[in-house]
């Protein structure tokens, strides 16, 4: 569950009045709006990124305004993937696990997992580097999902990929509630994406949430 | 027709500045002999002058390494009170002449209270060798920060976002994907300072002098020469000066640094 109450910002000429987000466990959320008016902001706020005047978050019913972004345990792809460079495919799928002192089994296990969801099998021991689109967003979206946030945060994860492959990712998102066993927050600009893939769609408009709309399951 | 035209006009123009370097390097190589450069290796003064000039610059690129790497960081990735006062600052070593930074390194370690309590309680530090590598630290760590800050901010700060809701703390997701990330530019911000603290003069000269077998290193020791006058002498140690300078670049480009747009 993800819960924004009255969140309000202000950066120069920028400003957030009072978003309030409600979005129930295992639902996927479209947030929708024109570039400029705010949407990645709430998102980095959510996943804890961003300092905001006044307002609440609540993640799964815990207060988290003023945790870290560790403490929240969110996953987040955003809309370029930044995978880490430095890594292969596989270290950016264990990362999560890792940095936590996982045992190794336990983070082997969980690689190969995602890695056979993902079909990035055959990429495992690659650097991430020079990766397809598709492939750079499904990396991205096994390592936020690696540690099994009960939360996935998506900045337009779906904006820079050819509509063939965009297809295949819309494929791959639609079973996310229920195979990830987590509540989504995807922002995008396209309609067909948010028909496609929202259970709720919110429309932000000159720093307000100016309309909601639900489909029903 | 018309651009072929073109592309000759840019390259003498250009390429007139490298014409003076490579003709420079070429007129000392054909003014020393074997014989000049043999005598050099051989005089124990300029042997001290050469280790202590490796040595020196070696210290002096780890400790602008050292202030570089976070101060790099702070200025591309944050926002504080203050960070156009410390951006001019940093500045100033690099357009001081550096006579001048030399005059004040001295004015502080000999005549202020702080560089007496400092000489009383720790240790003398002006006409010794921690002179010749502050003198070089002082204007080496400038080109240092700008380098480490132009890493910065030319490397995404989204990594590090995903890092830290990944789970890491703000030194954990610093140590292993930032830095990772910018491994290239500290080579380079390294690589810098290690040049420039070889060419330093001015400063070395009025705070450290040029006591041989004590504070004597290279670029003083082409001075002592030519003051002596030892121009055969002077042009060897210059030589010597010329090849290190050249293996440090070729070294630099040889480490994959080439189209970071950082040398």
């Amino acid at each position: 569950m993800i819960d924004v109450d009255n969140l309000c910002l202000k950066q120069g000429a920028f400003h957030l009045n009072s978003v309030s987000l409600h979005i129930p466990k295992g639902r996927y959320a479209i947030l929708m709006g024109k570039t400029g008016c705010g949407k990645t902001t709430i998102l980095e706020a959510v996943a804890g990124l961003r300092s905001f005047a006044s307002g609440r978050i609540m993640l799964n019913d815990r207060d988290v305004t003023h945790a870290t972004p560790a403490e929240r345990n969110v996953g987040y792809v955003p809309q370029d993937g930044a995978l880490f460079t430095t890594m292969t495919v596989g270290d950016n799928l264990a990362f999560a696990l890792t940095i936590r002192n996982q045992p190794a089994a336990v983070v082997k296990a969980r690689v190969e997992q995602l890695a056979s969801w993902l079909q990035l099998g055959h990429l495992l021991n690659r650097r991430a580097v020079g990766l397809s689109g598709g492939e750079t967003q499904r990396i991205a979206l096994g390592r936020a999902l690696a540690n099994h946030p009960p939360v996935l945060l998506m900045d337009e994860p779906l904006s820079s990929l050819d509509e063939e492959t965009r297809e295949r990712m819309i494929e791959l998102l639609k079973v996310l509630p229920k195979q990830a066993e987590v509540t989504v927050l995807h922002i995008t600009h396209s309609r067909s994406e948010a028909d496609q893939l929202g259970d709720l769609i919110f429309r932000l408009q000159e720093g307000r949430i100016e309309s909601v709309a639900s489909r029903v399951l | 027709m018309r651009e072929w035209k073109y592309y000759l006009c840019l390259s003498i123009l250009g390429g007139s500045y490298v014409v003076l370097i490579v003709a420079m390097v070429v007129a000392d190589f054909f003014f020393t002999t074997p014989g000049d450069l043999l005598a050099a290796l051989n005089d124990p003064a300029i042997r001290y002058s050469i280790n202590l000039t490796l040595i020196s610059c070696t210290v002096t690129a780890i400790l602008s390494l050292w202030v570089a790497v976070p101060m790099g960081y702070l200025l591309a990735r944050t926002q504080f009170w203050g960070k156009t006062a410390v951006d001019t600052i940093l500045d100033i070593p690099i357009v001081l002449p550096p006579l001048v930074l030399g005059l004040s390194l001295l004015i502080l370690f000999d005549y202020t209270t702080i560089g007496e309590w400092f000489r009383a309680n720790i240790m003398r530090i002006s006409l010794r060798i921690p002179a010749v590598i502050l003198a070089q630290f002082s204007v080496s760590a400038a080109f240092a920060v700008r380098t480490m800050r132009i890493t910065f901010e030319q490397t995404s700060p989204r990594t590090e976002q995903v890092a830290l809701t990944l789970g890491c703390t703000r030194a954990q997701a610093f140590w292993r994907i930032v830095l990772p990330e910018a491994r290239k530019g500290v080579l380079t911000a390294g690589t810098l300072a290690w040049a420039r603290a070889l060419g330093e003069f001015g400063p070395i000269m009025i705070f450290a002098g040029a006591t041989p077998n004590l504070t004597e290193v290279l670029s003083t020791t082409v001075w002592l020469r030519f003051s002596d006058p030892d121009l055969p002498g002077a042009v060897a140690v210059a030589l010597f000066m010329i090849a290190i300078g050249v293996f440090v670049l070729v070294l630099t480009r040889a480490l994959g640094l080439r189209g970071t747009g950082l040398v």
